[in-house]
């Protein structure tokens, strides 16, 4: 359409006035994009399924909208409705006007023009969503070329190097004839941000763009969607189930439930004021940084309603405390607060909620602490310990005759120590070796290097009869309760499983299995059916279940609830607590979302390329990290407060982290450290050369050498 | 795809036990059986399996004549009401012939598909679970069987067979048909290796047998069930190759193959002969094989969707 | 890339090797060469018969493992592959009739390949479409029949053409009318004529194999991210399939066709015997039949270097396809 590639650079105004071809639009709305009563039903075999029941919204030029709601909510369906890229099968009603023109019921090749110049998207997996078989630069390229067709092939790779070079990818150049498996998650969704930006679009949308990520990446990856924002001008709709994502971007925010709108309004009023009860609740129910460790989460009972079997009614009201008998018969509309032009909530009671009648901070009972009566007593003796533990692979290279070539480092050397009753809890980024160390604790074998106690006895000296003996004191729980549980055993038998290995009769197997159920808040009547008949939550209890039926003294648990909605989270949190306490129970908490070890840990250890680099107890890491990695980690995690998030300034560390190949010699963070760039050459010699050992800084073990000049990164 | 996530059907999942309202949840089972229901392919192929099985077995009642039975006023009639498929040149009546022969070569497939699906399942989870050397071993094992067409190891091992009853036709088929379903079976394990259930009972202490058996086994069964009944088709097929060139069933046995090999020459001449045995072969392998991809359709939760 | 093609070279060359040397091992085990002396009238006597063998290096009499050391020895040094029972050599048995055997398996595997492919992508585009019902059925039905049978078919089918125009317009017994007299050109039609059915045979059966594992092939793109983003970047549907889908979806091709060669060298030989040539697949059961170790050795070891070659072709434009695998 226009036959000059404007240049991206910022100082070019003529961006935002570029003149558009094509007819000439018919300025009816005044709305970039207006979604008016949008309805996609999926036909199914067993009935249709309205994934999206009426949604109306807006995006203005040049604003930042944020969609939040969890899965299932219908927020993904309702933006592949407005690019158009819905299944044939779905049927779609409503209307969507871009520009003031209908898209609605036209064809592919009408909407393929539109595509990539007037809206775009950023998909969630970067992995998926480049062809594995075409270069980035190629399928930058074609973005380009798509929509210009005079732009030569020579012209295109050049405008995809200098792309490249915007989303802050180094080498473009050479980076754009690397292919997509050769990049990192990271920078493949830069990568998908310099298509969607390639031809200056006034919409992108973000469609969960940094769920796959880790938490400083997103925060790297966040930082260049509003750098595109900023450059192209355009209007971005954010999709994501994290408050904290969208709190300090956006301007104003919708919240989806079950299909629906039902909260919108100014980022400050949604956060601050909130006035549907799910929104209070979800709010609620997440561990958030500044307030996690000292209050109870407030769990959010239930789950979204199944929208093939939708009883009439407000959807929310059967997980609702202050629901009434018509909020069970009638579906509230999506009202303006009375005095908030821009905020408006589907509650029947929300004048109640917003003249304060109803206490927003009561609705939600707080649970109740186990009671001192039930606390087990506990002896302090150490249950865990782990000393120097060494993993190391192999790294082979060559077809013909493998030889090999290096080392990756998974592990090298970690020592911590668990005591009975506590908490321990394991934070870094995926691929920092957190979940090769559970690996090797729960193998029970001899490591490679190091020593590994359980209650005391070193697991490498033990017989195969006494380590099976020794598998009643350590259980686990996994991340993916569908994937933990086999979909084809009975509940009963697989909450039995581990009974059987020790030879419990059937009998006191079926009464144990009971009594645990029971313990972590399952009917026991249900241990006659399979895993796919519960719900996630309900799963994970199962898995929680399994774990505790050999009465063990240690649980690991491998990111126990990262893969449950945020309103799930809470419930599943605070049985551990309960659990811990009823029980004695020491953990090994393993996670990347630091809210969550904030929540439950007593001791915390943060990992970083097979070595921990900080512990000690939560409180001080938490409210005074000494170590430049973990200082960063901790300010990459959005806080789900519009207020803080606008006021803090965050650390964003550069670049991806390494692989765990390279030798790095000193000290393996100063390759990203923000620290080691602020300190004189002597310093950095010492990083440079000198592996720095753990030592006691204002109450945690720190492996920096520079560590007393922590306050120069804030 | 994330769009599907979307969608709470993909979620099998029930509402909480607690507070049930709706529909009981919809297993996996039942979900392949309505899917299966949906599927013309899948209707089509069971009746067909169906009616040829009925076929070879009452079939013989209303016919007049016998498989051994010649009749010497009638010698290479072409299809009468006295004689529905004509008869040879010696006056044998074909449509008893194909009966019988049909019998044959159906007790051979029914029998063969499942037990090449069994060796398979074996082989594919120990391979698959046990990793290391056993796998590269009995891959190469499979690779190495997979190099040259079974069909000339059946032809060099004829002499053996021919010497033998039919029955051990089936154990040779089965042999030699379980090697692609193996490595399909033993990649499916190997995914299934790395699932937090199967790790869960290694972490327990359970032993490898039990995991296979209780854990691996069931979770590729959908697949083996599959295999099974494409098997059936792909037995059938080999056997009437084999006999066709004289290599399979033996006179005074008669098979398909046989039969049709005996019709061969008058093909052109006399095609009812031909044409008949092969129509109702053709008729039993399409069946097994459309029930069979049914069924694949099914267990694969991505597949019937409309994906674009 | 390189290396990634020379391991799988190696491989497939060890395979093959391994392959042969069995073939050998079992073809002495069970087969009798000395059967076929006893049974003539008059009888030979024992010293002629083991003359006889010895000279073929087939007497059951001396151990397997010194008969394969021999026959090895003799491939070595003198690139033998032994005599055949009628006192020809192998090799020149082989160099005979191997031409007829590639002729069709080239052309036949090119054409199925072909329009499995393009069948397949149609399919799958097209999904419980009637075309794509019209395709599966179809193919359903020639997967279901065994390969004599399709020959047998297309010879009655010809037949009736045949005589429905009054003139041999296709000719189907053997490779060439034997005794034409005319010029290249005279010839060159004659065996363009016979080539007809059982290529078509071949090619039918192929395409049909080819085009279900294609359309599942292609199914499992049309769901993935990547034509989403493709789309999302202005492409149509059409479009975004064709140079995003398609060039995906032929990567497990490429493994599938090396697996399922071996189908199609079975079914090679079963065409050809069918149609009356004499190519190396009539060789193998003759071979057999007539207990001729040497040959059945010759053919085997034919197959095992088809083999090799396909394998190995295959590797190669799976490697050229997915740059995953080009280390």
């Amino acid at each position: 359409m226009t036959n000059s590639a404007p240049s991206l650079d910022s100082a070019s105004p003529r961006l935002r006035t570029r003149p558009r071809h094509g007819d000439t639009p018919s300025n009816t709305s005044e709305h970039l994009l207006e979604v008016r009563d949008l309805r996609v039903t999926f036909p199914q075999p067993g009935g249709a399924v309205t994934a999206v029941r009426g949604v109306n919204y807006h995006v203005d030029k040049g604003e930042f909208l944020g969609i939040v709601g969890e899965s299932g909510s219908g927020k993904s369906v309702s933006s592949l409705a407005v690019m158009g890229l819905l299944p044939s099968s779905a049927q779609i009603s409503g209307d969507i006007l871009f520009e003031g023109r209908s898209l609605l019921g036209r064809s592919d090749r009408e909407l393929s023009k539109l595509r990539g110049e007037g809206i775009s998207i950023i998909f969630q997996d970067p992995l998926s969503a480049l062809t594995p078989v075409y270069t980035i630069g190629t399928q930058i390229a074609e973005a380009l070329q798509l929509h210009d067709r005079n732009l030569s092939k020579l012209a295109a790779n050049a405008r995809a190097v200098e792309l490249l070079k915007v989303v802050g990818i180094p080498n473009p150049e050479r980076r754009a004839q690397a292919f997509p498996h050769e990049f990192s998650g990271g920078m493949r969704q830069r990568a998908m941000i310099a298509i969607a930006i390639a031809n200056n679009p006034r919409l992108i949308i973000a469609d969960e763009p940094t769920t796959a990520l880790d938490v400083t990446i997103q925060a790297q990856i966040l930082e260049v969607l509003q750098k595109a924002k900023d450059l192209t001008g355009a209007a971005v709709v954010l999709i994501t189930h994290d408050l904290g994502v969208v709190a300090g971007n956006a301007d104003r925010i919708a919240v989806m439930y079950a299909g629906r709108i039902v909260e919108t309004g100014t980022v400050d009023e949604v956060f601050h004021a909130p006035s549907m009860p799910y929104t209070i609740g979800l709010l609620r129910s997440m561990p958030n940084l500044a307030t996690a460790g000292h209050t109870r989460l407030v769990p959010l009972e239930g789950r979204p309603p199944m929208l093939s079997n939708l009883a009439p009614g407000c959807p929310f009201a059967p997980r609702c405390p202050i629901a009434i008998d018509a909020c069970r018969t009638t579906e509230p509309p999506l009202t303006p607060i009375s005095g908030k032009p821009l905020n408006a909530s589907a509650c029947l009671r929300v004048d109640e909620i917003a003249s304060g009648k109803l206490n927003r901070t009561g609705i939600y009972p707080v649970p109740e602490p186990v009671a001192l009566e039930e606390r087990a007593e506990i002896v302090p003796e150490s249950v865990l310990g782990v000393e120097g533990l060494v993993r190391h692979f192999p790294l082979t290279k060559g077809s013909v005759f493998k030889h090999t070539i290096g080392t990756v480092r998974a592990v090298d050397g970690i020592s911590f120590d668990i005591r009975s009753g506590q908490t321990l809890g394991l934070v870094g980024e995926s691929g920092c070796g957190k979940s090769t160390t559970i690996m090797e604790i729960l193998e029970l074998a001899k490591p490679q290097s190091g020593q590994i106690m359980v209650n005391g006895r070193d697991v490498a000296a033990m017989s195969t009869k006494e380590r099976r003996a020794l598998r009643r004191d350590i259980q686990v729980v996994f991340q993916d309760p569908m994937a933990s549980l086999d979909p084809r055993l009975p509940v009963q038998d697989i909450v039995a499983e581990p009974l059987t290995v020790h030879g419990v009769p059937a009998r006191e197997r079926l009464q144990k299995v009971r009594d645990v159920l029971d313990l972590v808040g399952l009917d026991p009547s249900m241990a006659s059916r399979y895993p796919h008949e519960f719900s996630g939550g309900q799963r994970q209890r199962i898995g929680i279940a399994r774990a505790l039926v050999t009465d063990p003294k240690i649980v690991v648990l491998d990111e126990p609830v990262s893969a449950l909605d945020v309103s799930i989270q809470a419930g599943v949190i605070n049985l551990l607590e309960d659990l811990q306490e009823k029980l004695g129970l020491s953990y090994l908490f393993v996670a990347h979302d630091l809210a969550v070890v904030r929540q439950i840990a007593d001791n915390v250890a943060v990992m970083y390329l097979g070595r921990i680099v900080e512990s000690g107890p939560a409180e001080d890491i938490f409210n005074d990290p000494q170590h430049p990695y973990t200082r960063a980690l901790l300010s990459a995690v959005p806080v789900p407060d519009p207020s803080v998030e606008r006021t803090r300034r965050r650390i964003i560390l550069e670049g991806d982290l390494p692989s765990p190949t390279e030798d790095i010699t000193g000290c393996n963070f100063r390759t990203r450290c923000p620290l080691y760039q602020l300190m004189d050459a002597a310093a950095q010699e010492q990083c440079r050369t000198a592996d720095p050992e753990r030592r006691i800084v204002k109450g945690s073990s720190v492996a920096c050498h520079h560590a007393e000049h922590i306050g120069l990164m804030s | 795809m994330s769009m599907l996530e979307e969608m709470p059907i993909a979620d099998t999942s029930a509402g909480e036990p607690a507070t049930v309202t709706g529909r009981k949840p919809v297993s996996r089972f039942r979900l392949v059986v309505s899917r299966l229901r949906g599927t013309p392919r899948f209707w089509v192929g069971l009746v067909g399996l169906v009616a040829v099985i009925l076929w070879a077995a009452f079939g013989l009642i209303p016919n007049a004549w016998n498989a051994t039975d010649l009749d010497v006023y009638n010698m290479g009639s072409s299809p009468t009401g006295l004689h529905w498929f004509g008869t040879s040149d010696i006056g044998e009546d074909i449509y008893a012939q194909t009966i019988v022969g049909l019998r044959k070569s159906l007790v051979i497939g029914l029998l063969v598909g499942p037990l090449a699906a069994i060796i398979a399942g074996v082989v594919g989870a120990v391979a698959g679970y046990l990793g290391g050397w056993w796998d590269r071993i009995i891959i190469w094992f499979i690779d190495l069987l997979l190099v040259l067409p079974s069909l000339f190891l059946f032809i060099l091992l004829s002499p053996i067979f021919k010497s033998l009853s039919w029955v051990a036709l089936i154990f040779l088929l089965a042999g030699f048909g379980w090697m692609i379903m193996a490595r399909v079976i033993r990649a499916q394990t190997m995914s299934l290796r790395d699932r937090d259930f199967i790790k869960a009972a290694r972490f327990m202490g359970v032993d490898t047998w039990t995991i296979i058996r209780r854990h691996v086994l069931p979770n590729v069964s959908s697949l083996l069930i599959i295999d099974a009944t494409l098997g059936v088709g792909g037995a059938i097929l080999s056997e009437t190759t084999l006999s066709f060139f004289g290599f399979g069933i033996q006179a005074p046995d008669v098979s398909l193959g046989t039969l049709l090999a005996a019709g061969q020459g008058a093909a052109a001449t006399r095609p009812w002969l031909f044409i008949f045995p092969a129509a109702i072969l053709v008729f039993t392998v399409l069946s097994a094989s459309l029930v069979g991809d049914a069924l694949r359709d099914a267990v694969d939760p991505t597949s019937g969707v409309n994906r674009d | 890339m390189i290396g990634f093609i020379v391991k799988r070279f190696i491989n497939y060359a060890i395979l093959s090797a391994i392959a042969t040397l069995s073939a050998y091992v079992l073809a002495s085990l069970i087969l009798n060469p000395a059967g076929r002396y006893l049974g003539r009238n008059p009888r030979p006597s024992d010293e002629t018969i083991n003359a006889i063998l010895n000279g073929l290096g087939v007497n059951p009499n001396t151990p397997v493992v010194a008969r394969l050391w021999t026959w090895l020895v003799n491939l070595v040094t003198h690139g033998s592959l032994g005599d055949t029972i009628h006192n020809t050599s192998v090799i020149s048995e082989m160099a005979a009739r191997a031409g007829t055997s590639l002729r069709l398996l080239i052309l036949g595997t090119i054409i199925a390949a072909i329009f499995g492919v393009v069948l397949g992508v149609w399919g799958a585009v097209r999904q419980y479409k009637a075309s794509d019902q019209v395709i599966s059925y179809a193919s359903f039905t020639i997967l279901a029949m065994p390969s004599f049978v399709i020959g047998i078919l297309l010879m009655i089918m010809a037949t009736g053409l045949n005589n429905i125009l009054g003139m041999q317009l296709i000719s189907f017994t053997g490779e060439y009318t034997a005794g034409l007299d005319g010029g290249w050109w005279t010839l060159f039609l004659d065996r363009a004529a016979h080539l007809l059915l059982p290529t078509i045979s071949l090619a039918l059966m192929g395409a049909a194999g080819y085009s279900r594992y294609q359309r599942s092939a292609m199914l499992d793109v049309l769901s993935a991210d990547y034509i989403r983003t493709a789309r999302s970047k202005g492409r149509t549907r059409g479009s975004a399939l064709v140079r995003h889908g398609v060039r995906v979806a032929l990567i497990p091709m490429s493994t599938y066709f090396a697996y399922s060669f071996a189908t199609v060298l079975a079914g090679a030989a079963v065409t050809e015997l069918v149609f009356s040539w004499h190519g190396m697949g009539e060789m193998l059961v003759q071979a057999i039949t007539e207990s001729d170790i040497n040959a059945f050795t010759g053919a085997i070891l034919f197959n095992a270097i088809l083999v090799l070659i396909a394998g190995t072709l295959s590797d190669v434009v799976y490697a050229a396809l997915d740059p995953r695998v080009r280390v």
